[in-house]
């Protein structure tokens, strides 16, 4: 695997080809916040929060797709980085109905932290309230529209982890929502495995276990790595 | 010698439970040495006054606007005050209070809470010039008049209430950053 030298705010950093400038800036301890990227899932730059500059271009890249090259400057903490980031969540925050105070992932919510790690008191963009349905149609599971960020990780674990994809995206824009089966109930979409690993990788309270109150959802998204690990483990076994 | 002048502290309940006012008050005995730092000049816990006064220097609101009585108090609030401090999640957010605003407006909440909810005795409240009427939707403060200071939580925790109110008396402006100080929820 060939090497490939860049610069990441102010620090060299060795990487091998093919690796992405997250990880690149992960290993150099250099903190690029997230919210639809998770290990063991495919990339998708949904959620723009990994947005950095890149010397000699004008378009900021998603830093969870874009690949290392050779004599790459790249800055991923600087004032406009920073003001698009908290817009980013500001319009996460006020697109949905995300009332952190009677959410079942209360101090447990990865919108909730990056709000604190971009400096959010307020919303400086107009709430919009809209009418989003839950949905609990399944027998130990439901889906609250309100609280959906659109991450696809649910989308993804189910396909690429899971294969039974049961979770895709629909409709455009204000309407954009996840769907299960063909839009039908959770519940009555035959291809559901009820494994639950949707509600461990949800960043917020969208996807829960029934019977979770305030606060009382406890999930840990890293643990897919473990697991992924450990299905590796078991298949290169003699 | 004079004395300095103490600081004039309002606190000013609109939509919100009251929980961020009973937080204020886990200030427990710091509350003593708050005391002769300030003068409560309007609050619903600290003081009988109804009217809002001039010249107040900070006000700490909590809730959100919900009500025809909200709007007309945050406004007198704004016009009297040096410093709006929105104070707690429902008056950042709207938050629970807010829950309501997905609903088709007033005559759709009141359908709700009123008549398919109720046990026996179903109608809505009607006092006219009594109970004040609601707004189409419950607001943030900051989307109705300026705020100067946001001090999210539900409740703010005590601790974060007196780092505000001991910045405040020194002069110097909050820092309000990081989970300490500004997480929702």
């Amino acid at each position: 695997m060939s090497v490939r030298t860049l610069r990441i705010d102010g620090r060299d950093v060795a990487s091998g080809e093919g690796t992405t400038v997250l990880e690149a800036a992960r290993d150099a301890g250099v903190a690029i916040p997230t919210l639809c990227h998770l290990e063991g899932l495919s990339p998708v730059a949904a959620c723009r929060l990994c947005l950095v500059e890149i010397e000699g271009s004008n378009k900021l890249q998603p830093a969870c797709i874009t690949p290392v090259s050779e004599g790459m400057v790249v800055h991923t903490a600087t004032p406009r980085l920073r003001e698009i980031r908290r817009t980013v969540i500001e319009l996460l925050f006020t697109e949905g109905n995300h009332v952190c105070a009677v959410c079942v992932a209360n101090g447990h919510c990865e919108l909730q932290d990056r709000a604190v790690d971009v400096g959010m008191d307020h919303a400086r963009l107009p709430y919009r309230f809209p009418d989003r349905p839950v949905d609990l149609s399944h027998q130990r599971f439901g889906l609250d529209h309100n609280r959906c960020i659109l991450c696809s990780r649910c989308v993804r674990v189910c396909d690429e982890v899971e294969g039974a994809h049961v979770w895709d995206m629909a409709w455009r824009g204000e309407h954009c929502r996840i769907i299960a089966g063909l839009d039908q109930p959770w519940g009555a979409v035959d291809a559901c495995t009820d494994c639950g690993k949707c509600v461990m990788v949800c960043p917020t309270g969208a996807l829960f276990h029934k019977g979770d109150s305030v606060a009382e959802k406890h999930e840990d998204p890293s643990r897919l790595a473990a697991l992924l690990q450990a299905r590796r483990a078991r298949q290169e076994a003699p | 010698m004079s004395q300095p002048a103490k600081l004039r502290l309002a606190t000013v309940w609109l939509a919100g439970c009251s929980g961020c006012h009973m937080s204020f008050l886990d200030l427990d005995e710091w509350l003593i040495e708050l005391a002769p730092q300030i003068e409560m000049v309007f609050s619903p816990i600290a003081s009988d006054i109804k009217t809002y006064p001039e010249a107040v220097d900070v006000a700490l609101v909590e809730g959100g606007v919900g009500t025809s009585e909200n709007l007309d108090l945050i406004r007198q609030v704004r016009r009297r005050s040096r410093l709006l401090v929105s104070f707690g999640d429902c008056a950042v957010t709207a938050n629970v209070p807010g829950l309501r605003n997905p609903l088709a407006g007033p005559a759709a909440v009141l359908d709700r809470s009123y008549l398919e909810l109720a046990d026996g005795s179903a109608r809505w409240p009607h006092a006219p010039g009594l109970v004040p009427e609601l707004l189409e939707r419950v607001l943030p403060v900051h989307e109705l008049v300026p705020v100067d200071l946001f001090l999210p939580g539900c409740p703010p925790p005590a601790e974060r209430i007196r780092a505000v109110l001991e910045a405040l008396l020194r002069g110097e402006q909050p820092q309000m950053e990081g989970a300490e100080m500004i997480r929702f929820g």
